[in-house]
């Protein structure tokens, strides 16, 4: 499974919900699927991500959350996944693309290549449902049922090490930026 | 050493009135009265941080979903964020409130405190931050709100430090009591 079919695949039901990706790659192939107001890139601050998505749903427990991880991002931050737990954001579905290394940065192998399992320790972590997924089918059917359970899911994805050919796109960070809090704004 | 339950009350309403509604922190001995009151707030949301940076980001979330907040830590934790502070609310121009308990400075008797102390606004100037100092329980209703307005209007972080002649009733030194972290 590649990161863009995945993405591809559940893009449809990304349009109505409130979307939060880390940088690199996953921006840039969510960006290469269509833009939309809300959705929203952190081009930096590594695995702050989640923790950015948890603000959003404790603010906005009416609005669907979806957090676009990875698994470097989500090993800078393994205690942002104590916390996600803890509040248990039930608007919250935590989707982390496991490529085994930092692709962005030259590929170099995460510890998830050496076994570190990361949906074990977000259900160590207190995350109600996890799961892992090796195939495009698994994975729709489980953003389908985390989201049909309505409660905090974390799907960690494992998809091949291969991204876009370019990270920067024509979208500038604070534009996204306005223009997602203008959305945000909107949905009241 | 006691910590002061009605200093931190002043700053607590001054939160409050300048309208924080989610309140991140992590604890620390000088912030555990402020941290009691904003669990015993059914209007204030508290998040419990594993780490300080954590709260950069959920502070990010909160105030572009139309809530306000601030983060409560230790200059220690200050010292732990700084890469969220920098990468996510200068880089993307989040008006993040900061209350900082400016340990390690005169009257310390921590030890270990005493490193983060001495460093803390240097690195504030550094990081271009505006920062004032909160010492005087009179001041800090006007200047909890000031650095609201001012973190609102630059779009960007602004730290209060809490100081210990705010936070500290001294005692008649039976003994100090360790502090935090």
């Amino acid at each position: 499974m590649t990161r863009a079919d995945a993405l591809r695949s559940i893009y449809p039901a990304l349009v109505d919900r409130v979307v939060i990706t880390i940088m690199g790659a996953v921006a840039a192939e969510l960006q290469s699927l269509g833009h939309r107001p809300n959705f929203f890139y952190l081009q930096h601050a590594m695995g702050l991500a989640s923790s950015m998505g948890l603000g959003v749903a404790l603010a906005r427990p009416e609005l669907p959350v979806v957090v676009l991880d990875g698994d470097g991002s989500v090993l800078m931050n393994l205690g942002g996944l104590t916390t996600l737990a803890r509040y248990r954001p039930r608007n919250l579905v935590h989707i982390v693309f496991d490529n085994e290394s930092l692709l962005s940065v030259g590929g170099f192998p995460t510890a998830t290549s050496t076994g570190s399992d990361l949906a074990a320790l977000a259900a160590a972590a207190g995350v109600p449902r996890t799961v892992t997924v090796r195939s495009l089918d698994a994975f729709a059917r489980e953003f389908d049922a985390a989201v049909a359970a309505r409660d905090l899911t974390t799907i960690v994805a494992k998809v091949e090490a291969v991204g876009p050919s370019a990270y920067v796109t024509d979208l500038a960070l604070l534009e996204n930026r306005f223009q997602f809090q203008r959305y945000l704004a909107g949905r009241r | 050493m006691a910590v002061s339950v009605a200093n931190s009350r002043v700053i607590y309403d001054a939160l409050k009135a300048s309208g924080v509604r989610m309140l991140s922190a992590l604890p620390e001995t000088w912030l555990v009265h402020l941290i009691r009151m904003a669990e015993d707030d059914a209007e204030m949301t508290l998040v419990r941080l594993a780490k300080e940076e954590e709260g950069v980001g959920i502070s990010a979330g909160a105030h572009l979903a139309g809530v306000k907040s601030a983060m409560l830590m230790q200059n220690h934790g200050f010292l732990a964020s700084i890469n969220g502070i920098v990468s996510c609310a200068q880089l993307y121009r989040i008006p993040l409130l900061m209350l900082i308990s400016h340990r390690g400075s005169f009257g310390e008797r921590d030890p270990w405190q005493t490193e983060g102390g001495a460093v803390t606004a240097a690195l504030l100037d550094t990081l271009r931050i505006p920062y004032e100092s909160l010492d005087d329980p009179g001041v800090v209703a006007r200047r909890v709100a000031q650095a609201q307005t001012l973190a609102t209007a630059s779009n960007k972080p602004v730290a209060l430090l809490l100081t210990r002649d705010l936070m500290v009733e001294e005692d008649s030194g039976a003994g100090a009591k360790a502090g935090g972290r």
